[in-house]
């Protein structure tokens, strides 16, 4: 037994958060994430560079990783700094075309930006209600919410044919793509398509398409530990300056205690996140990923809620990081699939 | 044990739903419905439809220009007012400054400041909260130092609400630093146009400007802007924080809430069927309207106390804590019935018809989390448990 990461994988974990501390500080952050495109070109070019989507695509892809630990890695140091980068559209994008066998240089390269859509008004999570037809090579429907299409130059779009299930890519051109900013900051995408030219990438794609949002689910839930243990970091220094009634109110033992739940949550968050990335691309990973993202989605919530309420008022505001700390703990549940819809998978397929 | 309102109280209640229905004008109530902010101009044209029935200030006795009301009638107004979709009345002059100035101003105070509160001539804001005074209320540092006939004032107040809309603002001011700490406190009246004042917004954490810093650098008002006696403005902090607090619990509100919710629900479709039909989410609504319901007949039974005795008791900490735990409860399930819908910034969809949220709903992220400041503000719920501990439990 052993849960030390590879010596290649605390390399990444280092030259990461070095950079990312250096250069993606939260007031550049909070000013990139809500201003168009919702995230900083720059330096998504420079966050490439140090490797971050080559760890995502195993070798014989063109990539350096592509297990479930290299995910974490990456994404756990995202979740510290709270980047806005459209990193999840690459990792699932990749793994799309991975299991197509197709080349993907550009996208890890970070020259082509990539994002994914499959989830629709009537049915964000559950895709077998989606709607989306394709039809001799072109495509038609409306993808919603689609994370990062706002700055994306190639869409993978899963579609109905007949009963089918396949993946097509659609150039950006060629859809209809209405961007905006998201509440806990970074962009996302309405994403119409009519008739739109497509080509296609895979045919019976829905175990490919479980891959991908299993690997997603890998990377929002270790995203969300990164940025719990940044905002619980945060409750826990305000506790011991913050003074009233005469002394910190971090010597009150009903904040200590609470300060102490948050702690314990997020370890076990940190400890499903581990499971469900060793499990990844088994047998029994949509299992995993699903108790992961259910017992992530809880452990936010609470994790979220009491370090605003502990910190009082000044958690309320834009100008103290912690609330934008917040805001994403939360917002991550209702990406691919919340606290609920995991919940009725684990215990359907108890 | 009667838990009918009498026929008196449901004709009232009659009469209070009619005037909603024939007087709240379409863009305010659509303004509340959607849940963004409200204007000056909206909550004052709202405070003369009130005014104009003689309903504006809830609180007042008869003799001061308020209707005379009781805990029950005041509750029937809030819970119609609610599911009218009406605005809160905002508070500051009405259901605070008013009430203190009836039981501790002055007689000239009284003539000049409530009619024109009624009027609207004068909008209050609230100078309480310090930086370094939050809970711990008593320790705040603003000092009012007396020259002549005028106070000079130095320091600085925060969340001060809808600060930005105010000409005239309430503040607890040091006014004698040897002193126990609540012993040198006074309650002064400010009018934010003297020289020295400024007001600079804070920017919530979803985006929204409703509170704001004030800064007081020599500031000088008339001796007679006191209220009260010099040092003695703690006894007045006190007297609001447990004045009418029936309304507290929020229950009309969460009412309102709760509704939106089952409504919402059946117009999304989720795996192919409406939310509603989905047993986790039918769940979380039924859990939280069980806890609703208690928390109406908690309100009624303290309400009742409070009619019979003349004033709530200590008790009402209880509403405050259960009653804000449920708005929130219910604003999270509204958050989550949209799913990756509920993502969008607000305002995201103005110049398209691509709007992921059902009509009424684009904010409904926006206002879980603003809506967490009600936990912490009014005295936050751990201070409302400090308070428990000693008045119920004696501990």
């Amino acid at each position: 037994m052993n849960f030390d990461l590879t010596e290649d994988r605390q390399m990444l974990q280092d030259s990461l958060r070095r950079y990312l501390g250096d250069k993606y500080q939260i007031e550049h952050r909070n000013k990139v994430a809500y201003a168009e495109p919702y995230h900083d070109p720059a330096k998504w070019g420079e966050l490439t560079e140090l490797g971050a989507l080559f760890a995502l695509a195993p070798e014989d892809a063109g990539g350096m990783g592509g297990a479930g630990f290299d995910i974490s890695v990456v994404f756990e140091e995202l979740g510290r700094a709270l980047t806005p980068e459209p990193v999840l559209g690459a990792l699932m994008a990749s793994r799309l075309l991975t299991a197509a066998g197709a080349d993907q240089e550009a996208l890890l390269s970070g020259e082509t930006k990539y994002a994914v859509g499959l989830g629709e008004l009537d049915a964000p999570y559950d895709l077998s209600e989606m709607t989306t037809t394709a039809e001799g090579g072109k495509v038609s429907g409306r993808k919603s919410v689609v994370y990062g299409g706002q700055a994306a130059d190639v869409f993978l779009i899963a579609a109905k044919e007949g009963d089918s299930l396949s993946v097509y890519e659609v150039q950006a051109a060629d859809a209809s793509v209405t961007g905006y900013a998201l509440m806990d900051g970074g962009g996302a995408a309405e994403v119409v398509l009519e008739d739109a030219p497509a080509k296609l990438i895979l045919e019976n794609a829905g175990e490919a398409i479980a891959d991908a949002v299993n690997a997603g689910i890998v990377a929002l839930c270790a995203e969300a530990v990164g940025a719990m243990d940044v905002l619980h970091r945060m409750t826990v220094e305000y506790l011991g300056q913050r003074k009233q009634f005469g002394r910190p109110i971090g010597t009150f033992q009903v904040l200590q205690h609470r300060a102490v739940d948050m702690l314990t949550e997020i370890e076990q968050s940190r400890s499903i996140v581990i499971k469900a990335a060793a499990e990844l691309g088994g047998p029994d990973a949509s299992r995993y990923c699903s108790m992961a993202k259910n017992l992530i989605g809880r452990a936010g919530r609470l994790v979220a809620e009491e370090a605003i309420q502990m910190h009082g008022g000044i958690a309320m505001t834009w100008e103290y990081p912690g609330s934008h700390y917040a805001k994403r703990i939360i917002m991550i549940d209702a990406q691919l699939g919340d606290t609920d819809y995991h919940l009725s998978r684990v215990a359907q397929a108890a | 044990m009667d838990l009918n309102f009498t026929p008196e109280e449901e004709a009232f209640r009659q009469e209070v739903r009619d005037f909603f229905a024939e007087n709240l004008p379409d863009d305010i109530r659509d303004a509340v419905r959607n849940g963004g902010e409200l204007t000056k101009e909206h909550m004052e044209r709202y405070h003369a439809i009130l005014n104009k029935k003689g309903w504006l200030a809830t609180t007042w006795a008869e003799e001061f220009g308020g209707p005379g009301w009781g805990p029950v009638e005041r509750h029937i107004f809030d819970e119609e007012s609610s599911a009218a979709y009406a605005p809160r009345i905002v508070p500051f002059g009405l259901s605070m400054l008013g009430p203190v100035l009836q039981k501790f101003g002055s007689k000239e105070q009284q003539d000049y400041y409530l009619p024109r509160i009624l009027n609207g001539d004068d909008w209050w804001c609230q100078g309480y909260s310090e930086p370094g005074a939050g809970s711990d209320l008593a320790s705040l540092k603003t000092r009012a130092v007396r020259e002549g006939d005028e106070w000079v004032i130095n320091g600085q107040k925060t969340w001060t609400t809808l600060g930005q809309h105010a000409n005239m603002i309430f503040c607890l001011v040091r006014t004698d630093p040897d002193v126990k700490q609540q012993e040198g406190i006074s309650f002064i009246l400010v009018d934010m146009s003297t020289p020295g004042v400024e007001v600079r917004p804070i920017k919530l954490i979803e985006g929204g400007h409703e509170v704001n810093e004030v800064f007081f650098t020599d500031v000088r008002v008339p001796y007679e802007n006191l209220v009260g006696e010099e040092n003695k403005g703690w006894t007045i902090a006190k007297y609001l924080l447990t004045h009418e607090r029936t309304g507290i619990a929020g229950v009309g509100f969460s009412m309102l809430e709760l509704e939106e919710v089952k409504q919402l629900a059946k117009k999304i479709t989720r795996n192919g069927k409406p939310l509603a039909e989905d047993p986790l989410f039918a769940a979380r609504v039924a859990q939280a309207e069980i806890d609703l319901e208690a928390m109406k007949l908690t309100n009624l039974r303290m309400l009742f106390t409070a009619q019979k005795q003349g004033a709530p008791g200590p008790e009402t900490s209880i509403l405050k804590i259960k009653g804000t735990v449920i708005n929130q409860e219910l604003k999270d399930i509204r958050r989550r019935a949209l799913g990756p819908a509920a993502a969008p910034f607000p305002g995201s969809f103005k110049d398209s018809n691509l709007d992921v949220a059902p009509s009424g709903h684009a904010n409904n992220a926006a206002r879980y989390f603003n809506n967490r400041k009600t936990s912490i503000f009014g005295g936050s719920n751990e201070i409302q448990r400090n308070i428990l501990t000693k008045t119920m439990l004696g501990l």
